[in-house]
Parts: C-alpha cells; sequence; structure tokens
C-alpha cells in the first residue's frame, strides 16, 4: 500500500460511500423531495411534518432494538405480536384485576423481558435459526393474547384505561403532546436511537453484538460473551415491542389483541433499508432510523398527494428493493475502490 | 541458525493419538524455542493438525506428555492454550471480514473508558494501537477503520499474527498461513513471522510446501504416516532432503 494525496481523497469519499447507512440517508431526500414536489407545500407544512414524525415513531422504535439484533446475527418474528400480548397484558391488569396503571406498567415490561429471554435461550440453546424460533412464537404469542384476554375478559379489545389510577401522570410522559403538533412518542424514537447507536458504536456491548453477527464461532473463541450477548439483543426487542404497546394503549386508553400485526416485518424493512444485511454483522441504527422515517413519509405523502392509499405497499415494496439492490452494489464498489 | 539457543517454550514428548482404531501420530516429539522458527512439513494426511491440534488443546493425547516451559501440562481447550501464550492462526483466522481493522483486533479484549453507562469504547487508542501493532509487523494501515476485507489475503494473515502477539502469544503456531497466497503475499506473512521470531516469540510453521518453510526455518519436523522422520536444523537441511522427506524417501543424509 503506498499513500498519496488521491489516496486520502478516495478515502474519505470511500468512508462516506461505505456507511451502512449512506444509501437510506440519500434515499430519505429524494423521498421528502419528491414528495415536497409532487404533494406541494401541504407536505412541507408543520403538520404534515409532524404527522410523519409521529406516525414513524413506533415503529422506529422497534427498528432501532430490531436493527441491533439483526446485527447480531438474528430474527425476531415474535415483535408484532408481543405489542398486541403486551398491550393486552397492561389492559387486563389494570381494568380488569384493578392494578394501578404504573405497577401494570412495571409488570408488562418485566413479563415482555421475560419472554424476550426465553426467545433469546431457545434460539442460543437449540441453534434454530431465530427465524423459524420466532415465527413460532409470533403466533404463540398472538394466540396466548387472543385466547387469554378472551377467557379471562371475554372479549379481545379491552378499554377505559382513562379511568385507571395514575393514568394522568403516565399519559404525560407517554400520551401526551408536549411541543406544538409532536406526540411524546417521537422523543422517545429519538432517546432509544440515541441509546442504540451509543451502544453499537460506542461500548464493547456494540462491538460484541458486531462480532456475535459477524461469526458467533470466533467471536466466542475470542472471549465474547456470545450467548449473553444475543439473550440480551432478544430481551430488548421485546422491551421495545412493550414500550411501543404501552404508549399506544395510553394513546388509545385501550388495547386490541390484534395490535401489532405485521409490525415485525415492517421493522425488518426499515431496518434493511437502512443498509443492516440480513446475514449480521454489519449494519447501523442510525440507517434504522432513516428506514422507519421514510416508511412514515411514504404513508403520509401518498395520502396528502391524493393517490389512492392502496398504492403505499407497492410504493413501499419498491423502496425496500430498490434500497437492497443499492446498498449491495455500493458496498461492493467501495470495498473494491 | 539464524535465531536459536533460547529457552525451550512447548514441547511434545512421544506423542500418540489414536482416533478409534486409526493411529495418528506415534511417539512424536518436537520442541518450540523461543526466537526461532520451527516448520512443521509432512503431506496432507501425515498428522501435522493432529500434532498442533494437541499443542494447541484441540486433541488430548493418547500417550505422552505437552510441556510449557518445560512444565507437563493437559489442555482441556484452545482457551487454556491461549492463557499459556499458546496462540494459533488458522486459515480461517477468526477475523470478521465486514468490521473495520481495529475492531477486529480488539474484539473480546476492547479497552475502555469511563464509568458506569458512561463506559465507552477508547476508540482513539484501539485505533492508534491497532495500526502501531499491524504496522509493527510489516504491513502499512492506511485507515484502522477499513473493513477487513479490504485487505490482501497476505495482510489479514499478518493482522491475525499482530493481534496474537500483542495479546501475549510467546507460541505462535500458523496453520498453512501461505496456502492460498500469490508470491508477494506470501512475502508478507514471512516477513511477519520473521518480525515475531525477532522478538523472541517460537513460531511454528505448519505445511505442506518445503519451498515456502525452506527459506525461513530454523528447524525442521518432517512427519510421515504420524511419525517424525526427521528433526534437523536448517544447516543439516537441504531443500532437496526436505522435499524427499516429504516424499517419503529413505534419509541418507
Amino acid at each position: 500500500m503506498t499513500s498519496s494525496d488521491e489516496d486520502v481523497r478516495i478515502g474519505s469519499l470511500r468512508r462516506l460511500l461505505s456507511r451502512p447507512d449512506f444509501t437510506a440517508l440519500v434515499g430519505a431526500v429524494l423521498v421528502w423531495t419528491t414528495f415536497a414536489v409532487v404533494a406541494g407545500p401541504p407536505f412541507r407544512s408543520l403538520e404534515a411534518t409532524a404527522a410523519i414524525l409521529n406516525a414513524s415513531a413506533p415503529l422506529g422504535i422497534l427498528a432501532v432494538a430490531v436493527a441491533l439484533l439483526m446485527i447480531g446475527g438474528e430474527f425476531d418474528l415474535s415483535v408484532g405480536s408481543m405489542i398486541g400480548l403486551a398491550g393486552m397484558t397492561l389492559m387486563i391488569l389494570t381494568v380488569e384485576l384493578g392494578w394501578s396503571l404504573l405497577a401494570a406498567i412495571a409488570a408488562t415490561f418485566a413479563f415482555a423481558g421475560l419472554l424476550g429471554a426465553a426467545n433469546g435461550f431457545l434460539v442460543v440453546r437449540t441453534g434454530l435459526p431465530s427465524f423459524i424460533v420466532t415465527l413460532g412464537t409470533l403466533f404463540i404469542f398472538r394466540g396466548l393474547t387472543i385466547a387469554g384476554s378472551r377467557t379471562v375478559a371475554g372479549r379481545t379489545q379491552i378499554g377505559g384505561l382513562d379511568e385507571v389510577a395514575g393514568f394522568e401522570r403516565a399519559a404525560a410522559v407517554l400520551g401526551s403532546t408536549p411541543v406544538g403538533p409532536f406526540r411524546v412518542s417521537v422523543l422517545w424514537w429519538l432517546t432509544a436511537a440515541a441509546a442504540g447507536v451509543w451502544i453499537l458504536r460506542r461500548t464493547r456491548w456494540g462491538n460484541w453484538i458486531f462480532g456475535a453477527g459477524g461469526s458467533a464461532e470466533a467471536a466466542r473463541n475470542l472471549g465474547v460473551p456470545v450467548t449473553r450477548v444475543k439473550v440480551g439483543l432478544f430481551i430488548s426487542t421485546a422491551l421495545a415491542a412493550a414500550l411501543v404497546a404501552v404508549i399506544q394503549a395510553v394513546r388509545f386508553t385501550g388495547a386490541d389483541a390484534l395490535r401489532g400485526e405485521l409490525q415485525e416485518f415492517r421493522a425488518i424493512i426499515a431496518v434493511v433499508i437502512g443498509g443492516t444485511l440480513l446475514t449480521g454483522g454489519y449494519g447501523s441504527v442510525t440507517g434504522a432510523v432513516v428506514g422507519a422515517l421514510i416508511f412514515g413519509m411514504v404513508r403520509q405523502g401518498i395520502v396528502i398527494a391524493g393517490v389512492d392509499a392502496d398504492w403505499f405497499q407497492v410504493f413501499l415494496g419498491g423502496v425496500l428493493v430498490a434500497a437492497v439492490v443499492l446498498n449491495d452494489y455500493i458496498r461492493r464498489r467501495a470495498v473494491r475502490a | 541458525m539464524r535465531g536459536g539457543g533460547g529457552e525451550i517454550l512447548l514441547e511434545a514428548v512421544d506423542v500418540g493419538k489414536r482416533f478409534g482404531s486409526v493411529v495418528a501420530l506415534r511417539d512424536a516429539s518436537m520442541s518450540v524455542e523461543a526466537g526461532t522458527i520451527t516448520c512443521l512439513l509432512g503431506d496432507n494426511g501425515a498428522g501435522k493438525s493432529t500434532l498442533v491440534g494437541v499443542l494447541t488443546g484441540v486433541h488430548e493425547p493418547t500417550s505422552g506428555q505437552v510441556r510449557v516451559r518445560g512444565q507437563p501440562v493437559v489442555f482441556s481447550s484452545p482457551r487454556e492454550a491461549r492463557a499459556r501464550g499458546i496462540a494459533t492462526v488458522y486459515q480461517d483466522l477468526a477475523l470478521l471480514p465486514l468490521l473495520s481493522i481495529w475492531r477486529n483486533f480488539f474484539l473480546g479484549s476492547e479497552p475502555t473508558v469511563g464509568r458506569g453507562p458512561l463506559r465507552r469504547l477508547d476508540i482513539r487508542r484501539c485505533q492508534d494501537v491497532a495500526r502501531a501493532a499491524v504496522e509493527e509487523i510489516g504491513v502499512e494501515v492506511r485507515d484502522p477503520d477499513q473493513p477487513v476485507e479490504a485487505l490482501s489475503g497476505g495482510e489479514r494473515q499478518s493482522l491475525a499474527i499482530a493481534r496474537a502477539l500483542h495479546f501475549g502469544a510467546d507460541v505462535l503456531i500458523l496453520d498453512e498461513p501461505t496456502a492460498s497466497l500469490g508470491v508477494k503475499q506470501t512475502r508478507t506473512v514471512i516477513e511477519a513471522m520473521e518480525r515475531a521470531r525477532s522478538e523472541g516469540v517460537g513460531v511454528v510453521l505448519v505445511t505442506h510446501n518445503p519451498r515456502h518453510a525452506h527459506p525461513v526455518g530454523d528447524r525442521f519436523v518432517v512427519l510421515l504416516r504420524g511419525e517424525v522422520v526427521a528433526d534437523a536444523s536448517a544447516d543439516d537441511m537441504s531443500l532437496e532432503r526436505l522435499t524427499g522427506l516429504m516424499a517419503g524417501e529413505q534419509d541418507s543424509g
């Protein structure tokens, strides 16, 4: 290798191009510009911006945790069901069993964390692909939610959370709109994102996540506690799902056993648009955040532009495939440069 | 001899290893001296990997003994061997291609600063130390943030060697490090081995290629069908003799 000015210039360009989230950042600008032109001023308004961020926040919170898990080399298809399960758990504990909201929230998080740990141990101990294991728990959690709530409460939708003790305080933290039209959930999303970036890029745990996803065997040989890392990641996706469930339950003052359906795939889409590889060991939290943002922009943009909302899925699938093709192409070029 | 005269760091004494009824090693002995390159040669199936496995804790010997600095040891895992300063660089290298040079270098042993929730990687130090360690071994690092997949095969070998040395290996076992490399790449790896030797490390080069081994080795151990058929210093070993021994010819000199 020789060093020269040219090398340095190529080096910094390559560094930019080889960021896993580069395509997502460019894509977000492109999607925004497209809608800003097509849909016009209404898309550029403060209200529309807030609507985009508010709509992106739940998915964004999930995507942060799912990104870390996928970089760690695993999938969690049960996060969507976990949203339904955690929401109904909260409602049953409060409305049916008379717990205070604070205690019920704590119990819901503990329950979700426990199930996340079960997912993790099942994957690590059996050595089976997490895609299959969590496909199983996807159905188990959803079925449990529907059957459980019908058994305990006699119905699969429970409302009336606003009459539970402690609701006002919880609503301020989880369901308010503190700044203009922006919901507090956007703040939770940003906090989760900042924590995710910090953990992945700045801590030993982050390096271990990369290692566990890149090659669990090699990482283990070098002394990385791969089991702890992976179980921890499954716990964090379950907790992210529980946070989304609690936020939504407070916002809608109730829950539905079917809430969160397909969220597992939307989270994976956001993460993959963000440049994380399905094979693990490579990716970015910022990319996943931007991926969720693109999701929200497309959803709101289509409505504001007056396009039939039926086209949303077509557009979304197109963005996904384009992003993956581009990510792959740019990454290969950047390495060869 | 170029190096030599150093302490004996690691030895196999009359080691035998059977897998069921298959005898993979029969009374094999070899020793690794500080500051030398010992070449372990043999054709495929001669027992090289079994002997390396016994020395590094992958296999337990059926008979005989492994000694570290004269002390008999029983390794139950490669990790235990590593804790005693015996590092192995395998062909797959245990490097993660998508991860940067410095993240690979420190994976599993990351230095941190700060406390509690603010405890974080000492990234600047990781980058500087990784760069210095790899450059010491003869590979120029343009950018420690580059992914390992941007490095050539020889550079990856050197990175793995630099990492083993940095984390305190005093015996370094390289399993076929030049098998899939071109001439220039091989040169890079050989330079790295020579640097390690000059720092007093006992290097073991495992190979089936006498032409790679002969120019760098201080000592040559030749295995044939599980037995050591020659153990000689460089002065007593011509390339012709080495090649002949590996092919199973009767030793004349």
